[in-house]
């Protein structure tokens, strides 16, 4: 296993360089500007946009750019924004939290709300209780987030205003009255994207575990005489949440990248935002970086679920 | 595994792509540019003691990324260091120089400005401390042209150095600018979002290749009535008043957030649905989507518009065709059609300006208009709305192209000599201007033209690199706006022949149209060294008919400058400048 892992790790490296040639190939080739910000700003003469054009090292060709971001990004230096001129690790590290607070607790409660659901809707197939539980997943997993964060916006906060809809990143949980405050301006969003997660993976568990229910080792568990709990939980659940939980961790990338759509919607400053704000303004270090972090985080939990795998089944060996 | 593995690498690699090339789709809208204006009337002011209100809050949905105005890359950053960073003089709402660091205002009357209008002389106000509790001196605002003028600062601020031979500070309270020739607009250095003064012990290290990671972008110090207390790029700004404000009562807030972000729609509910926002910037939202919400009765906002914003179309001079390869839209190529005045008159007189005006803009967004300077008001020309150029008139623009040759063909498209009339018409993703397509395009077609329609996002639209861009205008038509300054020099600058977009200038300069008069050029040589006001301003107005009977441009709709901001109904002693930045005023707002 561990010879394995190593392998692993090290086929790894020509993957990320792949990756991040391409990527940087098709930011540099695109005919985003980053000077385009200025529109057509009669303030903004030709030469200014030049010299500007100059300090930002874009009057260089770009393969010598992305030789030089490249061994930059290896010894840890992100470089520095166009737009902000400040560096990109702490842009990143300020969108952290929030993108953890209300992407990575989305994805929680998604998975949290998928389990039991998909349990019940296998065990009582074909019951009332399935068909409303399968309905609302295909409902769920069809409804585009953007439509119900505006639902959402539209129901709480204009016609009912119980919420507000302008995410505060100041807000510092030290006490209960805040932590309400953190619910209050987290929990659209946080429903939108949960339930969206919980709708894919309820239909998961349902399918994994609606292959298991028939098999010859569970009906030997019942005629053990175990009870109805223990064989689902233990005996059944235990193999169909093999495929689950690699699902799960291929999942966790996405929650580090953000909801680009949900984030901009509720004004969340998480990495999707600024992803999808430096790509309009040609920020190419942000996109670079934030797409790096990305393609590294998703090579990482490949593998990791490739682990998961073997670990979860002691039929799979890796050697 | 291996294969497995690759593939998916390549899924990575792939989906990456794809979100990139989504999301590049989604660009912002194009900022325009505000440009400065003062009063001579003071704002209101308003009887209340300083610091006794509570937080003010502002939602821009661009969000701010950068604090010192001079390395800016739009209106957020420069709004955003507003509070903080102020200029010698603000633009007044009627377009002239606002006292703000100054005592007043220099003019040749109170001999602040030499009769060869070369040199001028700004008086400071005294006692004025930056918000760390140092004096704020006339060797800051010195400094601040060092600065803003070494051409290795990059700065975006440096379009009026050109102009300026120095700025010296013989003493505490007078500022020296001198220009290298006379200077009939003698307020360009020094007035204005452009001119934010810094302080020069802060930014003295920050001169030239350092200007660019200089860590005084991200906080600077200022003389204005806010002071940061917190900034995060690309979310929000927090201030708090400045306890060294020159004006013992103001201001009125005892903290200030400003956040960036999201879209102008859901802007505009914060402001005049909900209520939880006290100014909203640039609610650039569909006319039927945005009166109601500003007219309902339980609204909580009001909009109140200045104009200044010219959205036009440009004619293209030069030969678009792709196949001329290289030569393409160059200077020294021709129109095939377009180079007959008749055609590009038939163009003019065939846009519904009354339609896009009031369908799509709404009073809260814009005005008909047929004139290149839009503002301010002493510079506009009275002469254009007889002008048949200006007259939305199908049957007579038909009967032009009818009389002079260019006859329908059997699919409806008139031709002459073996030349169609079938025109590309370009702009910038955006849904008001695409419905200004629209609506152009069904009469062009109605009279006889093939009209195809192109958008491309503001980030690829507003560029000289990209092919799509407005300034290569591979394209017959093109549609964009921009800002007016309290000067129409610049706004008449872009139709000189020198000016030509083209390979030669690395299609950087400003005439997208590739228009060359010299009857046109000669106007504007009176603009640009004429120090006797009154001709200056009538050669202004006569460049300005040329263009228009010329059938150079068609403007379409002044549009609300700076931006449509809405307010809060609460808010007090705000006051809206088409020539200076929405938040200009500041200082003097209260609830």
């Amino acid at each position: 296993m561990g010879r394995y892992v190593a392998r692993r790790l090290l086929v790894a490296i020509p993957t990320l360089i792949a990756i991040s040639f391409v990527m940087y190939a098709i930011l540099a080739l695109a005919p985003i500007d980053p000077l385009s910000q200025f529109g057509v700003d009669p303030r903004v003469p030709p030469e200014t946009r030049e010299r500007i054009r100059e300090a930002l090292g874009l009057n260089q060709p770009w393969p010598i750019r992305y030789v030089k971001w490249i061994t930059a990004m290896v010894q840890g230096d992100f470089g520095v924004s166009f737009m902000s001129r400040s560096s990109v690790s702490d842009l990143i590290w300020q969108r952290l939290p929030n993108t953890l607070a209300v992407v990575g607790v989305a994805y929680v409660v998604g998975v949290l709300i998928a389990m039991p659901a998909g349990i019940v809707s296998a065990v009582r197939r074909n019951s009332a209780m399935d068909h409303v539980i399968s309905s609302a997943a295909y409902v769920g997993f069809s409804v585009p987030t953007f439509f119900t964060g505006i639902l959402l916006i539209i129901i709480f906060s204009i016609k009912l205003r119980w919420l507000g809809f302008i995410y505060d990143s100041t807000l510092k949980v030290t006490d209960v009255p805040s932590l309400i405050e953190q619910l209050k301006q987290s929990i659209m969003p946080i429903s939108v994207l949960g339930l969206f997660d919980a709708a894919v993976l309820t239909r998961y568990v349902r399918a994994s575990l609606l292959e298991n229910l028939p098999l010859d080792y569970v009906r030997t568990a019942h005629a053990k005489g175990l009870g109805e709990r223990v064989v689902v939980l233990r005996h059944a659940l235990r193999n169909s949440l093999i495929p689950v939980v690699t699902l799960i961790a291929l999942g966790v990338p996405t929650v580090f990248g953000g909801a680009i759509v949900t984030e901009q919607i509720f004004r969340v400053p998480g990495i999707g935002e600024l992803l999808v704000t430096s790509i309009g303004t040609g920020d190419t270090p942000v996109v670079a970086s934030v797409v790096m972090i990305f393609a590294a985080l998703v090579v990482g939990f490949n593998l990791l679920a490739d682990v998961l795998y073997a670990v979860l089944d002691p039929r799979i060996r890796y050697s | 595994m291996g294969t497995r593995y690759w593939y998916k690498a390549f899924a990575v690699a792939a989906i990456s792509g794809l979100v990139l090339a989504a999301c590049a789709q989604g660009g912002p809208a194009a900022t325009t540019a505000p440009t400065a204006a003062a009063t001579a009337t003071a704002a209101p002011t308003v009887a209340s003691a300083r610091g006794t209100g509570g937080d003010l809050k502002i939602l821009y949905w661009q969000a701010p990324t950068i604090l010192n105005p001079h390395q800016a890359t739009g209106t957020k950053d420069n709004d955003a260091s507003r509070l903080m960073i102020e200029p010698i003089a603000a633009w007044g709402p009627d377009g002239k120089p606002f006292p703000v660091l100054a005592a007043e205002v220099p003019t040749v009357e109170n001999g602040g400005v030499t009769k060869d209008l070369k040199t001028v002389t700004w008086k400071l106000k005294s006692g004025v401390k930056w918000s760390d509790g140092s004096a704020f001196s006339a060797d800051d605002a010195a400094f601040t042209y060092t600065y803003q003028c070494d051409p290795k600062s990059a700065t975006s601020t440096d379009g009026g150095c050109a102009d300026v031979a120095s700025v010296t500070a013989p003493n505490a309270t007078t500022l020296v600018v001198t220009y290298k020739n006379p200077q009939p607009f003698f307020w360009l250095w020094g007035v204005g979002t452009s001119y934010g003064v810094l302080q020069k012990t802060q930014f003295s290290g920050c001169v030239g290749e350092k200007a660019k990671d200089c860590p005084a972008n991200l906080k600077p110090i200022g003389t204005g009535p806010y002071k940061l207390r917190e900034f995060k790029p690309g979310d929000v700004v927090l201030y708090d008043l400045n306890e060294n404000y020159r004006d013992p009562n103001k201001p009125f807030f005892k903290s200030v957030t400003f956040k960036g972000g999201g879209d102008a729609p859901s802007a505009a509910r914060a402001v005049c649905q909900t209520g939880d926002i006290d100014f909203g910037w640039n609610l650039q939202v569909e006319a039927a989507v945005l009166r109601p919400m500003v007219e309902a009765a339980d609204s909580k906002c009001a909009v109140s518009p200045q104009f200044g914003v010219l959205e036009r179309i440009h004619i293209n001079f030069a030969d678009p065709s792709a196949s001329l390869g290289a030569k393409r839209s160059e200077p020294d190529t021709k129109h095939p059609f377009f180079s007959d005045i008749n055609v590009r008159k038939a163009v003019a007189m065939a846009a519904n300006r009354t339609a896009v005006a009031e369908q799509l803009y709404g009073k809260y967004g814009g005005v008909p208009v047929c004139n290149v300077v839009v503002i301010p008001e002493s510079f506009v020309s009275k002469n254009t709305a007889s002008l048949d150029t200006c007259k939305y008139d199908l049957v007579a623009a038909e009967k032009l192209l009818q009389d002079n040759g260019w006859v329908k063909g059997a699919d409806g498209v008139r031709a002459k000599g073996g030349v169609r009339l079938e025109i590309t018409y370009q702009t910038s993703t955006n849904a008001v201007r695409q419905k200004t397509q629209d609506i152009i395009k069904a009469d062009l077609e109605k009279i006889g033209f093939k009209v195809t329609l192109k958008n491309a996002p503001a980030s690829t639209f507003f560029t000289n690199t990209s092919p799509d861009g407005a300034n290569k205008f591979f394209a017959d038509l093109e549609e964009f706006a921009s800002g007016q300054e309290p000067d129409p020099y610049g706004t008449l600058l872009g139709y000189t022949c020198d000016e030509r977009a083209g390979s030669a200038n690395n299609w950087n300069k400003g005439n997208y149209s590739r228009y060359c008069n010299p009857e046109y050029d000669k106007q504007f040589q009176i603009v640009r060294t004429e120090t006797d006001p009154a001709k200056r301003q009538a050669a202004a107005v006569a460049a300005n008919d040329i263009l228009i009977k010329d059938a150079v441009v068609i403007p379409l709709v002044n549009r609300v400058a700076p931006t449509a901001d809405g307010a809060s109904k609460l808010l007090k002693g705000h006051q809206t400048s088409a020539f200076d930045s929405s938040l200009w005023d500041i200082a003097n707002w209260s609830k």
